[in-house]
């Protein structure tokens, strides 16, 4: 129906009349409203610091330098550390890969349990669960520091990832939940009767088909987690600390002169595995919002 | 015998595998919810105390003018950031589905933002607002030597920065919802608008705008959510300020859990948060199930 209707709107006339000027006026300062920032980031990432200091934020560089990089890499200081912020790369992997797995893992069990067995008490779970996707974080926090900090595991990467698990949950399984929901039952009926248990119809029949589900839910928690600032704060510990965190130290923490261009150099490095998944996923990444989104 | 305890652990296996998650539901979210609702009715300070001091916690919240100034520093900012999302995205929406060329790469432009966190926003917005360097600077070195743009060193307009970065974080969020809707109207409706000569622009806001509904009302909960944990944004923008200008209830109650050892009050403004919430949400949701239970009923 989407492609007919294409059809029919291109026949509408599309010559150069002033709103059709218009239409791309528009589109086009947004669009420089848009790239403004990233276009500001690079050069000023570029640039020598006199020349910052003395020049307009929007010139191009006179003289490039990837200096800036280098630093912001592996000699930045956050606080009296200063390694740059690779350690926080390293850290953010370490965090993003567990935590991807096994929320995906946990998400695709609860939404094919939640799908196709009859559990007792299941659905009230999953209510609750939704209700909680609401819960601003905040009310959370103190209780779980205790809680971790109990089973010996606050300020530990398992610590996090556990952290990481529990907040990803509600939009898992949500959308494993909707996934599994379009498929045929009399498949999972006819599995059943095959002699089939749980696990067996889940590994060999539902997984296999969820290759889609499985895409969009990586994209999504890959780069959630990576953008998550507060958490990895709270619960990740000195030796954990996510990129975002140790950017934001470099930024917001050094005493001395401001070194702008370093600064902006780590912000696009911290950037630039949520906006490469994004430019490379494409469409993927728009599914997963639309899929996350239908928790309203 | 041994095939009824065979039935018996099939039966057991479902259970068995929703236990992870009956664990989070019920101590990682009511479990923890409720902790905190009893830590807010306590006189705990740095250690938690096992006391009951009824709502005085709150008393003492409603009374501390940081906590009101975040309120209505939030307030302000919700409205503020769900109404340029909203229109932002719409137009961004509307402009594009006019049969665009280079539609993809628009699309592209509009939505990266969404893609970086809050944090890497922040902290290029403060670079480009900042007034010694940024904007400001650079059209002084135009030629325009009278030129403000300081708002973020501004007591009064701290907030409206946080605001535009982001509005530019999230506007391309609300795009890409509301142009699925669009994608989804049925074309008949244009050719009946074009008979009846409606005008372009009446049929977006009377007929499309009040079909896109659902699609508007799932931008909003989206945006509302990020309006409620606004966090991030702030912590690397103004760190709350200058002085308490830009300070709000997320950024509160972490402080005071952590850098202010008053844990039963950042507890009190955590439930509060909640109770925003509630009252935001729940009507929308109930609003929601009716529909959607109509449209099943049909």
């Amino acid at each position: 129906m989407n492609q007919a209707g294409n059809a029919l709107r291109s026949r509408r006339k599309r010559r150069l009349d002033p709103a059709r000027i218009g239409i791309y006026a528009f589109l086009v300062s947004a669009a420089l409203f848009f790239l403004l920032p990233l276009y500001i980031m690079l050069v000023t990432s570029l640039k020598p610091m006199d020349e910052i200091r003395q020049g307009n934020i929007f010139a191009l560089p006179l003289s490039v330098t990837v200096e800036p990089w280098q630093t912001a890499w592996s000699s930045a200081c956050t606080g009296v550390d200063c390694q740059g912020i690779r350690g926080g790369f390293w850290n953010s992997l370490a965090i993003v890969v567990p935590s991807t797995v096994l929320s995906i893992l946990l998400g695709a069990v609860n939404g094919y349990a939640l799908s196709f067995w009859r559990a007792r008490g299941a659905g009230l779970l999953f209510g609750i669960l939704m209700m909680g996707a609401f819960i601003p974080v905040q009310v959370m926090i103190y209780p779980l520091v205790q809680i971790l900090a109990a089973l010996h595991l606050f300020s530990s990467l398992p610590g996090i990832v556990l952290i990481h698990v529990i907040f990803g949950m509600p939009v898992m399984t949500l959308l494993f939940r909707n996934y599994y929901a379009s498929i045929p039952e009399e498949l999972f009926k006819a599995a059943r009767i095959d002699g089939g248990g749980f696990f067996r119809i889940f590994v060999q029949l539902m997984l296999p088909m969820s290759t889609p589900i499985v895409i969009v839910a990586a994209i999504m928690q890959v780069t959630g987690i990576w953008n998550d600032y507060i958490l990895g704060l709270v619960f990740a510990g000195r030796d954990n600390l996510p990129m975002t965190v140790q950017l934001n130290n470099v930024i917001n923490t050094t005493t001395g002169v401001r070194l702008y261009n370093v600064n902006m150099a780590a912000t696009i490095l911290t950037s630039l595995v949520p906006l490469s998944i994004y430019l490379i996923s494409g469409r993927w990444f728009v599914r997963g919002i639309a899929a996350g989104a239908v928790k309203g | 015998m041994r095939a009824k305890l065979r039935l018996l652990r099939r039966k057991f296996v479902p259970y068995a595998a929703l236990a992870p998650m009956a664990l989070i539901v019920l101590v990682g979210y009511l479990g923890t919810v409720l902790w905190s609702l009893k830590v807010s009715l306590s006189s705990s300070r740095t250690f938690p105390a096992h006391d009951f001091v009824g709502l005085t916690q709150y008393a003492r919240l409603f009374g501390n003018e940081r906590w009101l100034q975040s309120l209505e520093n939030l307030a302000l900012y919700g409205i503020l950031f769900i109404a340029a999302c909203l229109v932002i995205g719409f137009l961004l929406a509307v402009f594009i589905d006019q049969k665009v060329s280079g539609e993809g790469v628009l699309r592209t432009v509009f939505l990266y933002p969404y893609a970086m966190s809050f944090v890497a926003t922040g902290l290029v917005w403060q670079w480009l607002l900042n007034p010694g360097n940024g904007i400001q600077q650079a059209v002084r070195l135009w030629g325009y030597a009278d030129f403000q743009f300081d708002w973020i060193v501004d007591q009064d307009k701290a907030m409206y920065t946080i605001v535009i970065a982001t509005v530019w974080q999230a506007s391309g969020l609300v795009m890409a919802i509301l142009l699925a809707g669009l994608r989804g109207i049925d074309e008949e409706i244009w050719k009946a608008a074009r008979i009846d000569g409606i005008p372009t622009w009446r049929v977006y806001l009377s007929i499309v705008l009040p079909m896109l509904g659902p699609s508007v009302g799932t931008a909003f909960v989206l945006l509302f959510t990020a309006v409620v944990k606004l966090f991030d944004a702030v912590v690397a923008m103004t760190q709350g300020g200058p002085g308490i200008a830009s300070e709000v209830p997320a950024k509160f109650i972490m402080d005071h859990l952590f850098g202010r050892a008053n844990i039963a009050l950042a507890s009190a403004g955590s439930i509060m948060l909640l109770l925003t919430v509630i009252v935001l949400v729940a009507p929308l949701m109930y609003a929601r199930s009716r529909v959607g239970s109509r449209k099943g009923s049909k």
